[in-house]
């Protein structure tokens, strides 16, 4: 026979205000089992957990029922809580009688019997409770983050700074990511590629760090600290370990129609290319879709050229096999396809463009070497006109309901560059709000408008149209209510950004939840803002939210730390709430493999009874460290075998009998 | 209207199943937002919707429950990747075969909520019991003696 | 030469190489009509028996004696055929130990129809293909095979051998039309919701939780079934009201989902006769028309509607009272 403690809250006035608190002691306390019941204003508070840790002592408790807010709020501080006191913290049980009850009923009878029943509940569940003791398992010291931007970099950096290997994940042929597209950097102005190269440099320099550059994850199994990836390095059909990343290749490919992704496609590339300069790995790549040899067996002509015999044809894609404690998520973000705003004429005039496409107009390393020209004649545009919030909160369809953050900061520096280093040129930015939190960001802003004179007009475009060559954008202006129309040399949209189409594929692989508009979904939007709901799993960067260089960076930072967290331990305790099958009542039947998401059942041939009577059966065996909880494997199992610790059929159906009495 | 009349009295007893990950704390939320429902939703919390066994629904409404729904995540968005979709065809086919013996289809219901819909929480319940009060007390499926004993 | 000789033949064949050490196959009753299954040796032939009162499905059977020692053979007709692949499937018999024989169906027979014919005394039932022979009260009266077919042959699902080392037809089978299995269903689920109440009300007010259904039937192989386990919540008892034998059948039911080959055993060995094969048939007939065309036990295979799915599949709303 159990000794059940149950402990009432009053979350202040939360939940007292409309649940009589009293009387639903009262009521409990007459309940089977029930030695002890009381209530107190903060039971989470210091003195209200040392009022259950007294009173587990004093009345020698088995079990102890706290009728308060959610599980989900603190279940695990009362599981603490019993734990202090000597108890197992598997025999705590919560009754939701906050947000279940007293913050969304106001009749107090009617909110008091509810309390009265969810109690009962959740004692008469308590009395079916067993302790349960978490298994332990070791630790692969070592990280995988998968996306090598500035998030994927600074974050690896951070781990292997603390002694840990970490592996980078790359899908393209270089680390570096979108930063290293920018030309310089907000609110400081500095060039990007002089910050960003340094660390890109010190990945590949470290011992710790291992690229795998032009590679994906394809598959990924076990869970935290015991993480088994696969990884498919795509086929380069150049020999990293050979190629010097000298260019004679890239001199000599005859192929050169390639559309130069790097430079936003707005000039061509060998078939055969490095992505930019300063690319790390600094080798070579072929595009297979593009090289002569590749496609019609003829050519070969890099390979004759190539000094120190790199380039290999014949080269496939390759397969690695991975052991990681902790992954980093940090996938990164892209512009969003403007084919729903014909408005802006993006597709139409080659002088409307994107902002990522006008930083590399005006990178040195770009398409014009530096010298902003515009795409349709390569002549000076005199007149400039930035449109800000293109696709961003936008809450009609055609665009993202989110504010993309960066382009207010973006949009300020271009117009400020441009103003400053061709002050003859008119720049006029359209805009919804202008929105400048960060450490001198304000400032920066005033700098553009005050001291470079761009013409903020706070409105929206209607329509860009080319008008004898000029591109007229139409818009109105708020301010003075009017409607204006500048022609323009040069249109630029700051486009809205989102996550990058793969996330999709590694939330699945990884089982992480996307919120409605790709975005990786943190644990906790305020207190776990860089876990996963899967253990072992962190984020960083515009994956999970819209940000800039120095919130990417400030994050990855806190991702390494957690993920240094979890490395520095030798053992992790895991989830004792498993599946576990009987296997006296167990049939062998299969079915419950076949529905488990983690491989975490197997089957085993055991003898059962002695000598004449023995008899060999087939059985399920859970791995515990595998396993989840999730139950499905409980349902599927006919006879019954398969139960769940901590959600067990007769505790549910327990439930069901004492909810359901009228 | 008489109709109406007749149950303005009857109060059904709903028991809702919510997955821990997104729909209790969609139940949450909507308790954190002050989104009122009927007192006389229940809500049992189950790690993942594939957890519910066509027994617990049977059970309950053998013990006298007039509604049972069962709330998960978006399919899609299962925090074990793909409990849901499992949800889907075991309550498809359950509910079907409820409804082919004769119980009315209204009395069983598969929502998703998610955590960030306290609001979507809070209409279902509201729906569901306006539905159930409407239907009357489940006759055809409850167990008499368990009635009687409490 | 007769079916009933060549199966003898096969069988003494078998026993007599040494190729297997058993024979399950049928035992001649003490009435007409009731063939059992029953295990036959080299030694022990008596009362060997194959013909149109042969309906028990054999697969079941080899759960138990596929775990003894030596080979064993079975004879099983072409829907039985289906239950052997589904607890190959399950891992439930082993295949190795086993050698399959498919034997030519014509459609069994239900003694209860031919009681309902009206005679006072029977003396002998023939089988004449299209028409059954039967001498009773001194006279001779030809009856057509259709008329008097068990409950679980009216709807025959199919006459094709999943599984067979070898087989035994003389007789042309004749394969039956697909579309009228479900045509039952399809009405009740034309009712409305009421009438289907009281059709399932009536039925199964009938059960006396006798458990012949789930004794019988070649899904329900549990080494302990839910309903003798007390920590289910829904351990067996006597029905002690009217909710009880519908949990008890929806439950069984449920369980079998995906994994009965609609063998109709069930049916056939109601005492009551409750058609329970339509509620099993429900649930195939939503497998087929919501997820594709599944016939459990067609191949060995671990897939099953139940526990695949597809991101696509319907709501549960779209599929209930549709």
């Amino acid at each position: 026979m159990q000794r059940i403690g149950v402990f009432i809250c009053h979350c202040g006035t939360n939940i007292a205000a409309t649940v009589n608190v009293e009387k639903v002691t009262e009521a409990l306390r007459k309940e089977p089992c029930v030695v002890f019941a009381d209530n107190y204003q903060y039971m989470c508070s210091e003195n209200g957990q040392q009022l259950i840790k007294n009173k587990i002592k004093e009345y020698n408790l088995t079990g102890i029922v706290v009728c308060a807010c959610s599980p989900r709020m603190h279940e695990g501080t009362f599981r603490k809580t019993a734990e202090a006191a000597g108890l197992n913290p598997y025999m705590v049980e919560i009754a939701n009688i906050r947000e279940q009850c007293s913050w969304i009923h106001k009749d107090i009878d009617e909110a008091t019997e509810k309390a009265v029943i969810l109690g009962r509940t959740a004692i008469a569940k308590l009395t079916l409770n067993t302790p349960l003791t978490a298994g332990e398992t070791g630790v692969t010291k070592r990280a995988l983050v998968i996306g090598g931007g500035i998030a994927g970099i600074q974050c690896a950096l951070d781990i292997a700074d603390a002694g840990y290997e970490v592996d980078i994940v790359e899908k393209r042929p270089t680390i570096g990511g979108r930063m290293s597209q920018l030309d310089k950097t907000f609110p400081t102005l500095d060039c990007s590629a002089c910050i960003l190269t340094p660390k890109m440099v010190d990945c590949a320099q470290s011992e710790k760090i291992k690229l795998f550059t032009y590679s994906e994850v394809e598959e990924v199994k076990g869970f935290v600290g015991n993480f088994k990836v696969k990884i498919k390095k795509k086929a380069r059909y150049v020999d990293e370990t050979k190629c010097t990343g000298c260019g004679v290749c890239m001199a000599n490919c005859p192929s050169k129609k390639g559309l130069n992704a790097f430079n936003m496609n707005l000039n061509t590339r060998p078939a055969i290319y490095i992505p930019f300069a300063q690319a790390i790995p600094n080798v070579a790549v072929i595009d297979p879709e593009q090289c002569i040899k590749l496609k019609t067996g003829k050519c070969g002509l890099c390979q004759m050229k190539c000094g120190v015999g790199a380039i290999d044809y014949t080269q496939k894609d390759e397969y690695v096999d991975r052991e990681y404690g902790a992954i980093v998520v940090a996938t990164g973000f892209k512009p969003i396809d403007l084919t729903n705003f014909n408005e802006y004429g993006y597709a139409d005039n080659k002088d409307v463009i994107t902002s990522l496409e006008l930083e590399r107009l005006m990178n040195a390393a770009g398409p014009t070497k530096g010298v902003l020209l515009r795409p349709s004649d390569n002549e000076h545009p005199k007149v400039i006109t930035f449109i800000q919030c293109v696709g961003s909160r936008d809450v009609s369809g055609c665009g993202k309901p989110y504010c993309s953050k960066i382009c207010c900061m973006y949009t300020a520096k271009h117009a400020m560059l441009i103003r400053e280093k061709y002050p003859d040129t008119e720049v006029h930015v359209f805009y919804i709000d202008v929105r400048t939190p960060g450490k001198n960001y304000d400032e920066f802003y005033r700098r553009a408008v005050e001291q470079y004179g761009v013409d903020y007009i706070k409105g929206m475009v209607g329509k860009v149209y080319n008008e004898n060559g000029k591109l007229m954008v139409q818009g109105s202006n708020l301010l003075d209510n009017t409607q204006v129309v500048i022609p323009s040399d040069l249109v630029v949209l700051a486009t809205a950004i989102e996550p990058d189409p793969s996330v999709r594929d590694i939330a699945s692989k990884l089982t992480i939840s996307i919120d409605t508009n790709n975005f990786l979904t943190e644990a906790h939007a305020k207190l776990k803002p860089v876990e996963c709901a899967t253990a072992g799993v962190f984020l960083a960067g515009v994956c999970q939210g819209p940000k800039d260089v120095p919130e990417t960076v400030s994050q990855a930072s806190a991702a390494a730390s957690k993920v240094i967290g979890l490395l520095a331990k030798d053992k992790l305790k895991g989830n004792p709430c498993v599946a576990h099958s009987d296997e006296m009542m167990c049939t062998g039947c299969s079915q419950c493999a076949r529905v488990c998401p983690y491989g975490a059942i197997t089957y085993e041939d055991k003898t059962f009874g002695r000598g004449a009577n023995a008899t060999v059966r087939r059985v399920a065996v859970v791995n515990p460290a595998v396993c989840q909880g999730c139950g499905a494997c409980t349902v599927t199992c006919p006879s019954g075998a398969m139960d769940l610790h901590g959600f067990s059929s007769s505790q549910i159906l327990k439930e069901i009998d004492f909810i359901c009495k009228k | 209207m008489q109709e109406i009349t007749e149950n303005k009295e009857f109060k059904p007893l709903i028991v809702a199943f919510c997955c821990n990950w997104c729909s209790y704390a969609g139940a949450d939320l909507a308790g954190s937002s002050r989104l009122s429902y009927p007192a006389n939703v229940k809500i049992i919390r189950v790690p993942c919707s594939c957890r519910v066994n066509p027994i617990f629904i049977l059970k309950a409404f053998q013990r006298g429950a007039d509604g049972v729904i069962l709330c998960g995540c978006h399919p899609g968005d299962c925090h074990y990747s793909e409990g849901n979709y499992r949800t889907r065809r075991r309550m498809s086919l359950l509910f079907s075969m409820l409804n082919y013996l004769g119980i009315e289809k209204e009395r069983t219901r598969v929502e998703w909520v998610s955590a960030a819909e306290g609001a979507k929480f809070s209409a279902v319940m509201n729906d569901f019991v306006k539905t159930i009060t409407a239907l009357g007390e489940n006759k055809k499926l409850e167990d008499l003696r368990c009635k009687s004993k409490n | 030469m007769q079916i009933q000789e060549l199966v003898l033949h096969k069988a003494e064949e078998y026993l007599a190489s040494g190729k297997v050490d058993r024979v399950l196959a049928w035992k001649k009753g003490e009435t007409f009509y009731d063939n059992s299954p029953a295990i036959f040796t080299k030694d022990n032939l008596n009362g060997f028996v194959y013909n149109e009162f042969c309906a028990p499905n054999l697969s079941k059977y080899l759960v138990n004696e596929s775990k003894k020692e030596g080979k064993i053979l079975v004879f099983l007709k072409p829907c039985d055929t289906y239950s052997f692949n589904q607890l190959v499937s399950e891992h439930r018999i082993d295949r190795e130990k086993i050698v399959v024989i498919g034997l030519e169906c014509q459609g069994m027979l239900d003694e209860k129809k031919i009681y309902n014919l009206g005679f006072k005394r029977i003396e002998k039932v023939e089988d004449g293909l299209d028409n059954i022979i039967i001498t009773a009260d001194g006279q001779q009266v030809q009856i057509k095979r259709e008329e008097l077919l068990s409950v679980k042959c009216v709807d025959c699902k199919s006459k094709e051998f999943a599984v067979a080392d070898e087989t035994i037809v003389v007789n042309e089978m004749k394969q039956p039309d697909k579309n009228s299995r479900f045509s039952v269903v399809s009405e009740l689920e034309k009712m409305t919701e009421e009438e289907r109440f009281k059709f399932w009300q009536n039925e199964l007010s009938k059960c006396i939780r006798c458990n012949a259904c789930r004794n019988v039937c070649p899904a329900c192989t549990c080494t302990h079934c839910v309903f003798d386990n007390n920590k289910s919540g829904i351990a067996g008892k006597a029905n002690s009201d009217s909710f009880e034998e519908k949990l008890y059948h929806i439950i069984r039911a449920y369980h079998v989902a995906g994994r009965c080959t609609d063998c109709g055993e069930c049916s056939r060995v109601c005492p009551e006769s409750i058609p329970l094969h339509l509620i099993n048939r429900k649930f195939i007939k939503d497998i087929n028309d919501n997820y594709g065309e599944f016939q459990a036990g067609k191949t060995v295979s671990e897939h099953n509607p139940l526990v695949d799915y597809t991101k696509g599949d319907c709501e549960p709303k779209e599929m209930v009272g549709k």
